[in-house]
Formats: structure tokens, C-alpha cells, sequence
């Protein structure tokens, strides 16, 4: 029996097993959509759907836009600059007055942990979390569970690391949770500045040096270093960075198997991850980003039309 | 018309109505030329591809064989409680100047071949669709009418017509149940 998947998509912490592979389940067969002529399924024709970025964003703005095109939705983007919020009108306000314009759905990226959640206990729309502060970013949580799925078979006993600034990132939070829901093993490695404190109470292993992680991991997932936070001091120099914790050639090629490699993206390059890694025979970086429409096609379709009532029941089921 | 849950189709009869099927289609298309058979899932898709075996025996020639899942295209998603699952669709060739058949399990309201219809046209443009069909039952609630019957069966609106196949269920059999069997 499969679980639905209730009115918003917040986070991979809640969602059972089950509902995450219904999820990755739902999305293999939409891949096929973006390969048509007409890139189209009129599944989600007359709903409108509204993107509302507080935080800038290329790569998950521009995915969830063309899911939700190639669903037939209608989509508004909303962001900061230009938007009444830049003249101080609150969360709740925007969205509000966004829901009086009858919308179905929100799709929201903000600063603020906890932002999403807040949101969608105030509004009837669903909501979809596109990334809340360091919290939790579950659609790229989802995309990269089905890049590896897709490569390995199966996630369950399947040894994954997520490398690099865990402390800042909702993807390393999104990850480790679905990964451990779906019986992987899951590490994290980098300098002990960038990792959380009780990152051990999550039930994961920790490797103080790239080396170990990489003979270790079937895959590693590598965390972009997030440059605008690097002036607080957390890691001397990003030179030093790339020579103690850089995914290099030479380090892979070390390695007692083939490691898998997936970055989030937007990749430093000769930081975090050197060029022929990124641009590698083991490199699945641009599978995640094919991935990362499919997903959302699936995470809408499944959500669209939930009601609250609809969620409440979702809830017994799980 | 039947009163108690019964047989429809057993297996034998089941396997002489899809050959029968195949004859059939390769007669109206006077062989096998730009052929292009389409099965909607679930079983559509396996009764497809017993036709084309059969086809294949008869004429020596592979016709192409693809799989539709209607999903996204049905009309009730916005009434239906949680989503349906959907499935694989994969169709091997491009469809323009093809002559697609559709092939279904059974045919009833005419909404599942009306998905597909608008389905198939985001594919391209065949220069002729037609509708294979193991079982009509009636009932239709659009004006879509079969080319290739298998059998005709009169089933009341909530009588159950279940067609099962050996690769999914382990047998191949046609039952009928009446409005009031579990």
C-alpha cells in the first residue's frame, strides 16, 4: 500500500520510506515526458502555481519552472527585488494576498529555517519547500536518491558521503535523512569548523580526512563551499580547502572501487571539486540536474489537489 | 445475460480471440507495412504484445510495439482521491505516417481511449489510428467505437469485467462479475 503524500512537501525528516519511493517511483516514468517532441502532459492544466524566491536562485527556480510548464500549470514567479516584500510586507501578507488571487500551489525559497512550514500551516495552497535557511531542501534530497537509485539499483547498504560545508547545507540535511530512511549508510567529511556539532546523534559516520571517505564511499555527494559565508573564518583558505578536503583525480584514483560523484551545484571549481572529477567518466552532476525536473513533475502531481483534510489522512495512513 | 460471476473467456478461447485479433489487423491493413501497435497499461500493453507474436508468426515481420500510460491525461484527476500510479510510456518509432493501433484489455466509457488519443498526438501525427479491443462491454459515455473486437459482452453499469494475463496474473482468463459479487 502506497502512502500519499499529504498537502505540502516540507522536508524528507516526516515522510516514511514509503513515501519517498513513491516519490522516486512516480518520477522514473516522467523522465520520458522531457524527451517528446512536445514536451507537455496536460495533467495540472488550470492550476496556478506560484514561485516565491526570497533567496536567489538559477538552477532550482528554472527546474520547478519547467516541471510545472511541462505539467500545463500556470506559474507566477515572485522575487525579492521588485516584489512589495522589498517595501517590508510580511510572509503571511504576501502569501495571503497571493491566495486571494486563488493559486493552488506555492513553491517557496527563503532564508529563514522553518519559513516553509510556517507558510503552509497559514495557507489552504500547497506548499513546496524549494530550501528554508539551513533546514531542509527535500526536492534535491529526492533528485539525488533517484540519481543514485537509478545507478546503483537500489539505495539500501549503499555507502554515501556528503562532503564539504554540511553545517550551512539543507541539501546535506535533506540527504542524510532520506538516505538513512531507505537503509543507506550515510558519512559526512570535512573540516570539524563546517560540520554541525551533534551531527553525530544523526546516526552518521564521520571522516576527518578526504581520503578515508573516499575509500570508503560508494558515492560521494560533494557540498558546494559556500563562498559568502567563508569571510567568518570557518576554514583558513579555500587553497588549503581544496588540498586537505578536494575531491581530486589522484585521490579517486586511489580508490579500491569506482566512487560515484554528485555536487548539488553551482560547482567551484578547484575548491570543493577538481575539473576532471566533475567533468569524469563517474561524474552523474548533469543526471542530477535531468533528475531534478522529473522529481518535481512527480512531487506536484502528487500534492496537487491534496486538501488539508486530504493531508490529515495521509497522516493515518503513514 | 449472466446473472452469476462467470467465465468469458478461458485461456484457450482467450489465445484463439487474440489470433483471431491479429488476422484481423493485418487484414484491414492489408499487411504489415507502417504498422506501429500501441498497448495501454496495464494490460493492453501484454495483450499488444501477444499480437504482435502472433503477427510475427504469420508474416515473418517485427512489428513495432509500444506501451501508453493514459495517467496524466485522465479527465477525473481533479475528482479521484490520491493520485494514481503512473506508468511507463515508451514508444519505440516516431508514429508520423504510421498506422498506430491502439490495443486495450477492455473497452467501456471510451475516456481511457481518449486520453490516449490525445496522448498519441503529442508524439506526432500517424496517418491513421485505429482501436483493438479484447473485450467491448458497452457503456460508452464518447462517441468511440472499436475496429478490432475480440468480444462483445452486455455488462450492466457496475458489473465488473475482469481481464486477466499469464505475465501479471498468472493465467489468462476473462470473468464477468454482476453488480452485487465482491
Amino acid at each position: 500500500m502506497t502512502s500519499p503524500l499529504g498537502k505540502d512537501l516540507l522536508g524528507l525528516e516526516h515522510l516514511t520510506a514509503g513515501q519517498i519511493n513513491l516519490v522516486l517511483d512516480t518520477a522514473t516514468p516522467l523522465k520520458e515526458i522531457s524527451e517528446r517532441v512536445i514536451k507537455k502532459v496536460p495533467t495540472l492544466r488550470g492550476a496556478t502555481i506560484v514561485n516565491l524566491f526570497f533567496e536567489a536562485s538559477t538552477r532550482t527556480r528554472i527546474s520547478f519552472e519547467f516541471a510545472e510548464k511541462r505539467m500545463s500549470a500556470d506559474t507566477v514567479n515572485v522575487a525579492v527585488a521588485g516584489s512589495s516584500v522589498s517595501k517590508g510586507e510580511t510572509l503571511v501578507d504576501t502569501a495571503r494576498n497571493l491566495e486571494a488571487m486563488k493559486i493552488d500551489m506555492v513553491v517557496i525559497r527563503h532564508p529563514a529555517s522553518g519559513a516553509a512550514l510556517f507558510l503552509a500551516e497559514r495557507i489552504e495552497s500547497n506548499v513546496i519547500n524549494a530550501g528554508d535557511g539551513t533546514h531542509e531542501h527535500p526536492t534535491q534530497g529526492l533528485l539525488d536518491l533517484l540519481t543514485l537509485r537509478d545507478h546503483f539499483g537500489s539505495i539500501a547498504g549503499l555507502k554515501v558521503c556528503i562532503c564539504g560545508d554540511v553545517l550551512h547545507s539543507r541539501v546535506a540535511r535533506s540527504n542524510i535523512w532520506g538516505l538513512m530512511k531507505l537503509g543507506a549508510h550515510v558519512a559526512v567529511c570535512g573540516p570539524r569548523s563546517l560540520l554541525p556539532n551533534a551531527i553525530g546523534e544523526m546516526g552518521v559516520t564521520i571522516f576527518d580526512r578526504i581520503e578515508q571517505a573516499i575509500e570508503w564511499a560508494d558515492a560521494l555527494n560533494i557540498l558546494r563551499l559556500q563562498l559568502e559565508r567563508m569571510e567568518a573564518g570557518y576554514i583558513p583558505s579555500l587553497r588549503e580547502y581544496n588540498r586537505v578536503f578536494g575531491v581530486t583525480r589522484e585521490r579517486l584514483d586511489r580508490a579500491p572501487r569506482d566512487v560515484l560523484i554528485l555536487h548539488p551545484g553551482p560547482m567551484n571549481r578547484g575548491v570543493e571539486i577538481d575539473s576532471d572529477v566533475a567533468d569524469g567518466a563517474h561524474s552523474v552532476i548533469l543526471d542530477q540536474v535531468t533528475n531534478g525536473v522529473a522529481v518535481r513533475m512527480a512531487v506536484l502531481y502528487l500534492l496537487s489537489g491534496n486538501t488539508p483534510e486530504l493531508a490529515e489522512a495521509a497522516k493515518g495512513v503513514a | 445475460m449472466p446473472t452469476s460471476s462467470s467465465i468469458v473467456l478461458s485461456a484457450r478461447a482467450f489465445e484463439r480471440t487474440v489470433s483471431r485479433m491479429a488476422d484481423e489487423i493485418i487484414e484491414r491493413n492489408d499487411g504489415t507495412d507502417g504498422l506501429v501497435l500501441v498497448g495501454i497499461q496495464r494490460r493492453g500493453v501484454q495483450i499488444a504484445e501477444r499480437i504482435a507474436r502472433v503477427i510475427e508468426a504469420r508474416e515473418g515481420v517485427a512489428v513495432p510495439l509500444g506501451a501508453l500510460d493514459i495517467t496524466l491525461y485522465r479527465d477525473d484527476l481533479q475528482t479521484v482521491g490520491p493520485r494514481p500510479v503512473v506508468g511507463k510510456t515508451v514508444l519505440p518509432v516516431a508514429l508520423d505516417g504510421r498506422h498506430v493501433v491502439i490495443v486495450d484489455d477492455v473497452l467501456f466509457t471510451g475516456r481511457t481511449i481518449r486520453a490516449a488519443l490525445d496522448e498519441l498526438a503529442d508524439f506526432g501525427r500517424p496517418a491513421s489510428v485505429s482501436l483493438a479491443v479484447l473485450i467491448d462491454r458497452g457503456g460508452r459515455e464518447l462517441p468511440i467505437q472499436p475496429d478490432v473486437v475480440g468480444k462483445h459482452v452486455e455488462a450492466p453499469a457496475r458489473a465488473r469485467v475482469d481481464v486477466m494475463v499469464a505475465e501479471v496474473d498468472g493465467r489468462d482468463e476473462v470473468a464477468f462479475a454482476p453488480a452485487d459479487q465482491p
